[in-house]
């Protein structure tokens, strides 16, 4: 009888058959490896802002702290932006003609909030609360990276979830002094597991891994 | 394993219909099997059916819209019955869909050669009775959407697992196991058949179709030998599961604290109780298609018996169930679970109670009596009874025993809704449609397996040694 | 098990009671009988009301639903969030630190009663109402009423702009049209001017409707509120020929009477009178004695409840055994007892009981019950030696106490008559809520210019040709007194969302100072009168020292009382009065026959001003349960004599009136009479309250305010559903309430601990959890609980916990976490009642964790059972495996995402859930981690009673205690060791968190205990 197929029908069945195993493996991998890129999780993108403010500029060479404009880190939830007040405080003097800060000076004299892009945007069911972290030992930079290298800032973690977990299921790999929470150069010591464990004790940190520590 | 035949074959002639009308050669038995799905036009009756069938898959299209826009909340479910409808006919359907893998599995092992006429067939409607199961644990849900994702929690992110301690989880490996255990078995089973159709259709299309299901086949002696090895390996994986799945679901219920749900008794009365509603499914759907089809010859008198005894023997069990947790809710003296029981036999819901043990206790009775194993309308009618009150079961277990528990100032009523129905007509649809289309498409009795029981199959002795 | 037509066989019922040995709990009625609506929805396939499709919510919901589905499935997770903005202050104000709340001290108004509260306000909204532990009537704790406040702020149907004839119009427009008045009244001595106020505590606005009234001589202020206290008024110059109010202590009395009084439950004093009166429930702490109380009710009350002994009698009954007891105990006046005495077996103990406590007792008359009940009250107050002890009598808190219904009577005469040109109304809502027999929506239409000042746009504003919205408590400047006088300086808590207005900014415009903030006039009145605050006499307060140097320093003074939520030392100093030698009638007609009404403002809605207030309608009423419907509350015996069911629909001819209501039978209520609320079937209101229930003021005289005979019932044959929370009735011999008397603790106290079995700890295949650090739990004590329910809406406020309409509730899915069981014990007739608030258990070995697949509830380190609501899939296993049914589902899209009114008043701290998503009581877990990080922060231990959760912070009765029971000093786990502590199911093992303290009463040995 006439045959239905071409014979190399054969090696594309065995392929097939055979290859599916690795095709779907493949597939898991690159859904994975898309779900923690930066085009979902936003890490590493800057984002426009309606003044480009740098803080490169403002952190490392004019080396303003962070608390200077980020007044509530140390006592509340968010770490706050601050008011055009602020800006204008030193903006009223220096630059005040420039026409890059005209959004600034337009807010103030208009009493108009500046509209800024939201960078770290958490989940709104995630509560996340920088005082306790903060108070705790852990330092700006160990969540928002370099901001004193960044010209416009943009996220430095993936923020999700699992990268939280490591964190608090392991804290003394990334505590450090209470003194250098604010300082933008600190680096890990070799011996961070010794003195993470010591800062551990010392601090009193406990390794909360309870749902309701983040979620309500 | 044609070694005994012959005495077989005789000792059933004695007592019994034969498992194949005699007169039948190996081309009659192919062609008459086969032209059910090669013939030119389809008869007007398969029309009919399949467009009821597929009304009904419509009614189920819409009833899911409205369950994923409106919520959860067009059901009838509420507090203190969370579950209602949705589990109910989930286990009802993953029951009937028992009877295909015992028959097609355990029973090959047994070497039981009545199974081969309606193994097929029964392995079709266990895989698409768990087709229309499969949907309900899945839509019960509040956020379906998030509920695929978290159950097989890939690509996982947020480095915490599914929980493993909850039977939903066991549920979903079992039940997804089963189904893909149960389609490979019947998918190599149907390989030869393929080859056939494949051979002996004109048309060009169907003949590259089953050209590609049949993956080559030349029924070569190789190809023979590897065939039969898959196949027993298959049955022999897929015998535990006939045992695990149903176990795992009632462990949805026993693992529970409720009274009602929380007895050691459940795995094996629910495994009974699933063969015993899978082959009265059987019985329903064989009587009509042997009848609609004219393969009396194939499904003989002797196949419906042997399916009315296996019937009695699990209804017996079931019995035994009811039986055991009446007295367990007396023996424990625990205030909860004999007031379980009394709500059963006198609440709101008592009606219900009564007539699930009329249709599963007493109904079954009467196989003990050979007239009515072999009366067709018995058979039937006992089959469609058994099959409701196998529902009223799974509605006695999940409602009753949630709408009173513990606080009575919580105890509530439950109502199914128009949206409630909608659904479960709509799995019976899918069902129905499905095996209009298996009917028409696909060969529903194993042609070469029938041809080995043919008494001309049997190995004949060549000469003895003088 | 039910006569043929499907109404109750109460003699069966009875039957099946009786033949109960031990202590019987049953709920309701239908179940104990079966009745044929259970078998009538055994067999209907599709129940009307359990389709989506009729229920017009449903449809109304149909799209946003898309909507949102949609969009939930969008943070189904692998996609990314749209980019948001963040909008900084230009000048940040000082005291705001984003994401924390700041508390400002004000007051919530209820019949123009001041009730301190403070308010919790993130970023300028206010969220969270709490109670003033300084303030006297508050104490900490605040009623319903208060709690729902903020919903009632927020509420997107409250009328939102100025109209005149319906047309939108400017406030300035409003003012012009003023001022050509002003004009008028100038010239004519202001004759033809009227103003209708509710009662009127506020001195301020007194203040300024004097200096009206002296400007325009022949100008008239009436007043009048349906809920009015014109009883106890004329009570009190009957017997004492002056028009004083009675303030009670009850921390001293050892025995308490009350004649038909809920003073428990309704009257200005309500939380302090809960608290001192629970005080002296609590034998747990140091004290081992508990207080007495009698209570003769005409329906059954929050106050019947608590009592020791409970006697139900006609409400026109009462007076008669006041007479007698009277007589017993020797008054001073004569008295004539009449011939027929119910209740007379109680006289004699009950004198005794009284006598032997003297000055130590207190008889309470009932605020409906007539003048002559509260005369005999205080003169057996008198003779008990209860004045100036128990019983004190100040100047009444109003600001003009007048007869209501004459003053109403008086200006509607007027108005009939054409001599009223203009009229302005000030809040409450005359049109619907005044007696029929005053005709004062026709007389309205005789008055030429029209004002009418109300926060909703109701059957009064719609006959009145300008209608200003009113600003809302929380909006305004304004000032109030509380029950014992103490003035509250109300601050506003947000600018008025809809620019409403004050009645001081209403007065203004009467005058030449029309433009006149309410701010103004408050400060303008304080700034000459805070000098002369009356000083208290008994209990000065610490703060008076500083009031004394206030009294120098406005400014200092108007800050203080600003900050403290009250004017210090500003309570009304007890007044000497003396009884008058004989008042002329001291007999009562022989009681009459035949079927008696009684009237009572509604436990929720009360007068109907609280009708489109989503919280307040889906709050089940105390003893009956419902929701979004008042009924007719019949005695069972009466029922059955009527042969009446549960929901069927009845007509009450009462005085030649006639209205139809929903028969509701209750258990203890007197029989041969009839109890219906008042605030329902509103005819124009918001969205929420329109057409639920039926009008009682439609068959309300002034003549019979409160009850009156002339009562006849008749069956319609047609029935209306009722949304009831709960249905069943009987314990089936299980023990969730145990209780007992004060006698059987003494004698034995571990009764308690037999009365359940508790499995040993290691009887569990799972590993021990160790708790170290903290372990929160929460006792709640059932002998101080009065089933208030405010436990049941300050969580729904703290929470955000969606109202799910009735057509929800009828199907069972009300949402509250903490819900309030009722349980009766006993007979039909007059059953003891006892009221069991049930959060989620917090359990060690919790059902609900080891079902679920997708780890949405967990264990948490404190040992609470985590929900998380974003991971939750809806599986509902959980809610199915909890012995308690806490756990409460999302079937439908509940919470409104839509108006965003609604979203300011939310909390932020927790989510808003959504469709499809399970959520129970979390012991206000956002409350703990607010603490905890603030202690933490501050390297230091959490101190016991730092954390209050919502409904511990609310309670009047502080009957919910919570706290860590690791630390053995804790409240909580003191009261853990009592030996009156049990926990609810703990035979199952499940080892709750939450564990209660049976009920005690107190019974006098004397009288054997119904």
């Amino acid at each position: 009888m006439p045959q239905i197929f071409h014979r190399s029908t054969n090696t594309f069945s065995k392929l097939s058959i055979f290859g599916a195993v690795f095709v779907i493996a493949g597939l898991l991998i690159v859904v994975m490896a898309i779900n923690r890129s930066g085009y979902v999780t936003q890490a590493g993108v800057t984002r426009e802002q309606p003044v480009p403010f740098s803080h490169q500029h403002h952190v490392a060479a004019m080396g303003i702290d962070c608390r200077y404009c980020h007044t509530t880190v140390e006592n509340a939830a968010v770490a706050s932006i601050p008011p055009t007040k602020t800006c204008m405080n030193c903006h009223s003097q220096i630059w005040s003609a420039s026409p890059t800060l005209e959004p600034v000076r337009a807010s103030f004299r208009a009493d108009q909030s500046i509209r800024w892009t939201k960078v770290h945007d958490l989940p709104d069911f995630a509560y996340f609360n920088h005082s306790i972290h903060v108070n705790k030992g852990i330092g700006c930079s160990t969540c928002h990276g370099r901001v004193d290298r960044m010209p416009l800032v943009w996220q430095h973690a993936s923020l999700q979830m699992e990268w939280c977990l490591d964190c608090h299921r392991h804290p003394e790999r990334y505590v450090r002094p209470r003194d250098q929470v604010f300082n933008m150069e600190y680096e890990a010591p070799a011996n961070q597991l010794i003195l993470g464990k010591r800062l551990i004790q010392e601090y009193k940190i406990q390794s909360l891994t309870s749902c309701s520590t983040c979620h309500r | 394993m044609e070694t005994n035949q012959p005495s077989k074959t005789l000792t059933l002639e004695a007592d019994t219909a034969p498992i194949i009308e005699p007169g039948h050669t190996f081309g009659s038995v192919t062609d008459k099997i086969s032209s059910v799905v090669l013939a030119r036009k389809t008869p007007r009756g398969w029309y009919v059916g399949f467009g009821i069938g597929f009304v009904l898959v419509m009614v189920l299209a819409q009833t899911l819209a409205n369950l994923l826009f409106v919520g959860t909340g067009t059901w009838g479910v509420t507090n203190p019955v969370g579950w209602g409808f949705d589990i109910i006919n989930f286990v009802w359907w993953i029951g009937i869909g028992h009877a295909g893998t015992l028959i097609s599995a355990i029973l090959l092992l047994l070497r039981q050669e009545w199974r081969t006429s309606i193994n097929r067939f029964a392995e079709a409607m266990t895989l698409f009775a768990v087709a229309c199961a499969a949907m309900y644990p899945l839509f019960h849900t509040g956020r379906p959407w998030l509920a695929i994702y978290w159950l097989f929690p890939y690509p996982n992110t947020m480095g915490i697992w599914p929980q493993f301690r909850s039977p939903l989880i066991w549920d979903v490996f079992a039940v997804s196991t089963y189904g893909t255990v149960s389609l490979l078995f019947w998918f190599v089973g149907l390989i030869p058949d393929l080859a056939t159709l494949r051979d002996r259709t004109r048309k060009r299309i169907p003949r590259f179709l089953y050209g590609m299901l049949a993956m080559g086949w030349r029924g070569s002696a190789r190809h023979w030998n590897r065939y039969e090895t898959a196949y027993l390996l298959l049955a022999g994986l897929s015998t535990p599961l006939v045992l695990s799945v149903h176990t795992i679901v009632s462990l949805d219920f026993a693992v529970g604290i409720i009274p009602g749900w929380h007895a050691t008794i459940f795995p094996p009365y629910f495994v009974a109780g699933a063969i015993y509603a899978g082959f009265a499914m059987v019985l329903i759907l064989a009587i009509p298609i042997r009848a609609f089809y004219g393969l009396e010859d194939f499904i003989t008198m002797r196949h419906l018996e042997n399916m009315a005894k296996i019937i009695l023997v699990t209804g017996l069990i079931v019995a035994y169930g009811y039986m055991m947790e009446a007295f367990f809710g007396w023996y424990s003296a625990n205030p909860y679970e004999s007031y379980m029981i009394l709500n059963r036999m006198k609440g709101p819901y008592a009606w219900m109670y009564w007539a699930l043990l009329f249709c599963n206790a007493v109904t079954p009775q009467v196989f003990w009596f050979k007239s009515m194993r072999t009366s067709i309308t018995a058979l039937f009618t006992v089959s469609v009874i058994v099959s409701i009150g196998m529902w009223f079961e799974r509605f006695i277990i999940v409602v009753t025993s949630l709408h009173r528990d513990f606080l009575p100032s919580s105890w509530g009523m439950y109502y199914p809704t128009r949206w409630d129905f909608g659904m479960f007509l709509g799995t019976i649809g899918l069902f129905v449609s499905l095996l209009f289309l298996f009917l028409r498409f696909l060969p529903m009795i194993s042609i070469f397996e029938m041809r080995t029981i043919l008494p001309q199959a049997e190995v004949k002795e060549t000469g003895s040694p003088h | 098990m039910t006569t043929g037509n499907g109404q109750l066989d109460l003699p069966y019922l009875r039957a099946k009671l009786t033949d109960r040995r031990g202590q019987l709990y049953w709920r309701s009625l239908e179940e104990l009988a079966e009745t044929d609506a259970f078998q009538e929805f055994l067999y209907r396939e599709f129940p009307q009301q359990s389709d989506r499709w009729t229920d017009p919510i449903g449809r109304r919901r149909f799209l946003h639903l898309m909507g949102a589905s949609l969009a939930l499935a969008g943070l189904a997770g692998c996609t990314k969030q749209p980019a948001e903005p963040i909008m900084p202050y230009v000048n940040a104000p000082e005291e705001i630190i984003p994401g924390k709340p700041l508390f400002f001290a004000t007051a919530a108004l209820l019949s123009g009663v001041a009730e301190g509260v403070l308010v919790e306000n993130h970023m300028g909204r206010p969220t969270k109402v709490e109670g003033n532990p300084e303030h006297p009537a508050s104490l900490g704790a605040t009623d319903v009423f208060a709690q729902a406040s903020i919903l009632t702020l927020y509420d997107p149907d409250r009328s939102q702009t100025i109209t005149q004839f319906g047309e939108i119009r400017s406030w300035s427009a409003f003012l012009s049209e003023m001022r050509e008045a002003v004009q008028r009244f100038k010239q004519n001595k202001g004759s033809g001017l009227r103003i209708l106020t509710e009662t009127v505590t506020s001195p301020t606005l007194a203040s300024q409707l004097k200096k009206l009234l002296s400007d325009y001589p022949s100008a008239k202020w009436h007043q009048y509120e349906p809920v009015g206290r014109d009883p106890a008024r004329a009570g009190a110059r009957l017997a004492f020929g002056t028009d004083v109010a009675a303030r009670y202590h009850l921390e001293k009395a050892n025995v308490v009477l009350s004649l038909d009084a809920d003073f428990l439950s309704t009257g200005p004093g309500k939380l302090r009178y809960v608290r001192d009166f629970t005080a002296r429930r609590k034998v747990h702490q140091s004290q081992r004695e508990m207080n007495r109380l009698y209570v003769l009710e005409s329906t059954p009350s929050n106050t019947g409840a608590m009592a020791d002994h409970r006697l139900p009698l006609k409400a026109s009954e009462v007076e008669g055994f006041a007479l007698a007891l009277a007589a017993e105990l020797g008054i001073a006046w004569r008295v004539e007892i009449p011939a027929k005495l119910p209740g007379s077996t109680w006289v004699g103990p009950l004198a005794r009981d009284l006598k032997r406590h003297p000055a130590a007792t207190i008889v309470i008359p009932g605020e409906h019950q007539p003048p002559l009940v509260h005369a005999l009250a205080h003169a057996m107050n008198h003779t008990l030696g209860n004045v100036g002890s128990t019983v004190i009598y100040t100047e009444p808190v109003e600001a003009n106490p007048v007869d209501q219904f004459e003053s109403l009577r008086e200006l509607v005469r007027e108005m009939q008559s054409g001599s009223v040109e203009t009229l302005l109304i000030f809040g409450g809502n005359p049109v619907f809520a005044a007696p029929v027999d005053i005709p004062f929506a026709d007389a309205l239409a005789k008055v030429k210019q029209r004002v009418y000042l109300g926060l909703y746009n109701d059957e009064t504003s719609e006959l009145c040709h300008w209608h200003i919205p009113e600003a809302h408590s929380l909006e305004s400047w304004t000032d109030a007194r509380a029950y014992d006088g103490t003035v509250t300086i109300l601050q506003p808590l947000i600018a008025p969302l809809y620019g409403g207005k004050t009645a001081h900014e209403l007065m203004a415009a009467l005058t030449d100072q029309s433009e006149q903030s309410s701010y103004e006039g408050v400060r303008q009145y304080w700034s000459s009168q805070f000098t002369r605050i009356p000083v208290m006499v008994s209990g000065a307060r610490s703060s008076s020292a500083v009031c004394q140097k206030a009294s120098g320093d406005f400014e200092e003074f108007w800050r203080k009382s600003l900050h403290d939520g009250f004017v210090a030392n500003s309570a009304l100093p007890a007044k000497p009065v003396a009884l008058t030698a004989q008042p002329a009638v001291l007999r009562t007609d022989a009681t009459t026959p035949g079927l008696e009404l009684i009237f009572r403002p509604d436990p929720h809605v009360y007068d109907g001003q609280f009708a489109n207030n989503g919280w307040l309608q889906e709050l089940p009423k105390p003893h009956t349960r419902l929701t979004w419907d008042n009924a007719a509350l019949i005695s069972p015996a009466t029922a059955e004599r009527m042969g009446m069911t549960n929901e069927e629909l009845v007509e009450l001819r009462f005085q030649g009136r006639r209205v139809e209501a929903p028969a509701w039978i209750l258990p203890g209520h007197p029989d041969d009479s009839v109890t219906i609320h008042l605030g329902y079937g509103r005819r124009r209101t918001g969205r929420v309250g329109m057409g639920a229930g039926f009008n009682a003021y439609a068959v309300r005289t002034s003549g019979a305010a409160w009850f009156g005979s002339g009562l006849s019932l008749s069956k319609t044959g047609r029935r209306s559903r009722l949304a009831c929370t709960q249905h069943h009735h009987s314990m089936e011999g299980r023990h969730p309430v145990r209780a007992g008397t004060l006698e059987d603790y003494h004698r034995h106290p571990d009764f308690v601990r037999e009365m359940g079995e508790e499995p040993p700890k290691d009887l569990s295949l799972y590993p021990e959890r160790k708790y170290k650090g903290n372990a929160w739990g929460m006792v709640i004590d059932l002998s101080s609980c009065t089933g208030c329910n405010a436990c049941t809406i300050a969580c729904q406020a703290e929470n955000n916990i969606a109202v799910v309409g009735r057509e929800q509730v009828i199907i069972g899915r009300e949402m509250h976490w903490i819900r309030v069981d009722r349980y009766y014990a006993g007979g039909l007739e007059n059953p003891a009642t006892y009221h069991q608030p049930i959060p989620c258990m917090q359990c060690e070995n919790a059902p609900c964790e080891v079902v679920c697949p997708v780890n949405a509830t967990a264990h948490s380190q404190e040992g609470l059972n985590d929900m998380v609501y974003n991971r939750c899939v809806g599986t509902r296993y959980c809610a199915n495996n909890c012995p308690y049914k806490v756990r409460r589902f999302n079937f439908l899209l509940y919470s409104d995402w839509e108006t965003p009114s609604l979203k300011l008043g939310r909390n932020p701290d927790v989510t808003v859930r959504s469709r499809g998503v399970m959520e129970k009581c979390t012991y206000c877990v956002q409350r703990i981690n607010a603490v905890k990080i603030e202690a933490e922060r501050e390297g230091r231990e959490i101190r016991d009673g730092e954390i209050a959760t919502a409904c511990e912070a609310v309670c009047p009765a502080e009957a919910i205690t919570f706290g860590n029971i690791n630390d053995p000093n804790s409240r909580v786990a003191q009261l853990k060791a009592n030996k009156l502590n049990y926990g609810l199911l703990s035979e199952l093992q499940t080892r709750p968190r939450t564990t209660y303290l049976a009920a005690l009463k107190n019974p006098n040995p004397e009288m054997k205990t119904s």
